[in-house]
């Protein structure tokens, strides 16, 4: 691998706090410029192994690589990366422009370049003007954008992210999602992003490393990780799937014919089929979108099955059904987009639904 | 809380604790030797009297002397027992915190006659030196509380976000810690001079031959005519005290507000 190709580098990452093993063995890679994700559930190991890139938490075995320099005994404030904490970590006592210019005390430049650098930083986080406010008194979106001038200010190699968006309300943070993912292809410095918010990964990420019991379940871009998780465990923690048990008949090299209770004999690809099963066995999977609610003179799918609809959750753009196909046990859900003049189906009625073995996935 | 019963006890309770400190001034500026009602008339001669006193002016000497170095070594010692408790973990944490902060608990009688036989024990002189020593102990637990919260409310990724922006552990403590808990210094600072200044216990065992001020005021007592001055002493004792604990709580609040926290008790 050449060095241009990983701008950090993880080799068999291990971190043990006493008997706890909170890293197993992380190796991966992040390229220059990316935008990347570490997603897991809350102590998964993700927040721990973005404080291995910055300094804060020493490892206990591996390495860490940051532009193909070993990190082991570069302290916190000699590494090319700086961080945008959860809580932000604003100093109080200090203006917005003395938080801002924080990093540049040991900076040689003179006075009035530094300035300049700052009134630039304020600029870029769209804060223009807000220089001699009080720290204390912003708002929590202010704060955050405070945080990342002050961080950018130094033209880091990495930019490190700690769940930055978690103290916002819902809109704010979508509003943030957006302009932080400008502001990464403004800047093109690597970004890496810690989350438990799995929508957004998807939304910002070039790629995202999926995190379970401190180890790498998958890593992969956010469309492969919707449409083809690799394990049953990574399927549940992104997006809904549905599960259907599942009965393998023929395997071939490139193909397996399975029997899934309600859809009938199924010819699946090699590329979606997955190992990752749970204890139950054999399982289908697939997301609600890929089902299809046929009405009279729809186009004609792939596949097609009878069912009842169990239960109508309306939501606008969108309704999701709960349906149960002849011949399973349990109901799954299927998301149509709502189309004006198309009539929303009412609890217990009929349906054709349409499928297609494209859309699915067999987890084994 | 409507209720005329809870008003009344509310206004008695006032009452018993406030009405004897209203009447030091009451009788310090009484006509009249005899602390009596009714009152004689108008007079700032007890004020005169006890301002030319040249015993009383060595016994504030001392005193100050002591409390402003209390004050002084017992923030000292709070400040890196509250540091250590907060921030570090360390095995016993927890018992070596609880004995620090006995001292608050423990009768001051008790440690008073402790530090008085093992000091002659071991033959130490008598000297505002060992009052000093006796009033850390005392006060060092107050410190330690007072800064603690000071600490408590800092967050820790402050001290983070210093150290990733190039700072070392050393400029990051000048440069953010110090300044963030420098209003509970302050508020420390204040309230163990005040503990200090009015100690009599330990002041009274473990002083030599130097008087201090709350010993002094006790010994006065025994002369009646003396009486009237000590209200003087005692009406202006007050009004310090008032201001500085009042200056403290201000520092402390401050504090807090400054370090966007939340106000959990204090001391007014």
């Amino acid at each position: 691998m050449t060095k241009s190709d990983a701008m950090i580098e993880f080799r068999d990452v291990h971190k043990y706090y006493g008997d706890y093993h909170a890293l197993r063995g992380i190796t991966a890679t992040i390229r220059p410029g990316e935008f990347f994700s570490l997603l897991g559930p809350s102590g998964c190991g993700k927040t721990t192994l973005l404080r291995t890139i910055a300094g804060f938490e020493d490892i206990s075995s591996g390495a860490v690589l940051i532009d193909g320099r070993d990190m082991a005994g570069v302290p916190a404030n000699k590494r090319p990366t700086n961080m945008v904490f959860q809580s932000y970590a604003i100093f109080p006592h200090l203006s917005v422009e003395e938080n801002v210019g924080f990093g540049l005390r040991r900076d040689a430049r003179s006075k009035e370049e530094k300035a300049k650098a700052v009134a630039e930083a304020l600029e870029m986080v769209g804060l223009k003007g807000y220089g001699k406010r009080a720290a204390h008194a912003l708002s929590g979106g202010q704060r955050q954008r405070v945080a990342l001038a002050r961080a950018l200010i130094l033209k880091p190699k990495v930019l490190l992210l700690d769940e930055p968006l978690s103290a916002l309300d819902k809109k704010m943070r979508e509003q943030m999602q957006v302009e932080l993912i400008k502001l990464q292809r403004q800047v093109g410095i690597t970004f890496i992003l810690v989350t438990h918010d799995q929508e957004e990964a998807l939304v910002m990420s070039d790629r995202i490393a999926v995190m379970f019991e401190g180890e790498i379940a998958q890593l992969a871009d956010p469309e492969t990780l919707y449409r083809r998780p690799n394990s049953r465990k990574v399927a549940d923690f992104i997006g809904t799937m549905n599960f259907l048990p599942a009965k393998v008949l023929e395997e071939g090299a490139d193909a397996v014919e399975i029997d899934a209770a309600g859809f009938g004999r199924i010819h699946i690809e090699a590329k979606q089929v997955m190992g990752g099963a749970t204890a139950e066995g054999a399982t289908v999977g697939f997301r609600p979108e890929t089902l299809t609610i046929l009405y009279e003179g729809s186009a004609a799918s792939d596949r097609e099955s009878m069912a009842t609809i169990e239960e109508v959750v309306y939501f606008g753009d969108m309704t999701y059904y709960d349906v149960k196909i002849d011949g399973t046990e349990s109901p799954v859900r299927i998301s149509m987009r709502n189309v004006f003049g198309r009539p929303v189906l009412d609890r217990g009625a009929r349906a054709r639904v349409g499928w297609s073995p494209g859309a699915l996935v067999l987890f084994r | 809380m409507k209720s005329p019963v809870f008003r009344s006890y509310a206004i008695i309770y006032l009452i018993f604790l406030y009405a004897p400190i209203i009447l030091l001034p009451l009788f310090a500026f009484n006509d009249s030797k005899v602390i009596a009602f009714p009152l004689q008339g108008f007079t700032t001669a007890w004020f005169r009297e006890m301002w030319e006193d040249v015993t009383l002016w060595n016994a504030v000497q001392n005193s100050l002397i002591i409390s402003i170095s209390v004050a002084v070594i017992s923030t000292l010692l709070g400040l890196f027992a509250a540091r250590s408790s907060t921030r570090f973990n360390f095995p016993a944490k927890a018992g070596i915190m609880g004995l620090i902060m006995l001292p608050m608990v423990l009768p001051e009688m008790i440690l008073a006659m402790a530090l008085l036989v093992v000091l002659l024990a071991i033959g130490v002189e008598l000297s505002l030196l060992t009052i000093i020593l006796g009033h850390v102990l005392v006060c060092t637990p107050f410190a330690v509380a007072i800064l603690s919260s000071a600490f408590q409310s800092l967050d820790q990724s402050l001290e983070e976000a210093a150290y990733d922006l190039g700072e070392t552990p050393i400029s990051t403590f000048w440069l953010i810690i110090l300044p963030l808990v420098m209003p509970g210094i302050i508020s420390s600072l204040l309230i163990c001079f005040t503990i200090s200044l009015d100690e009599f216990i330990i002041a009274y065992f473990l002083g030599g031959t130097d008087t201090v001020l709350s010993v002094y005021i006790y010994g006065q007592f025994r002369f009646p005519a003396k009486v009237p001055a000590i209200m003087a002493l005692g009406t202006i004792l007050v009004l310090l005290s008032i201001a500085l604990l009042a200056t403290a709580e201000y520092f402390r609040r401050r504090g807090i507000a400054k370090a966007g926290g939340k106000d959990t008790g204090g001391f007014l």
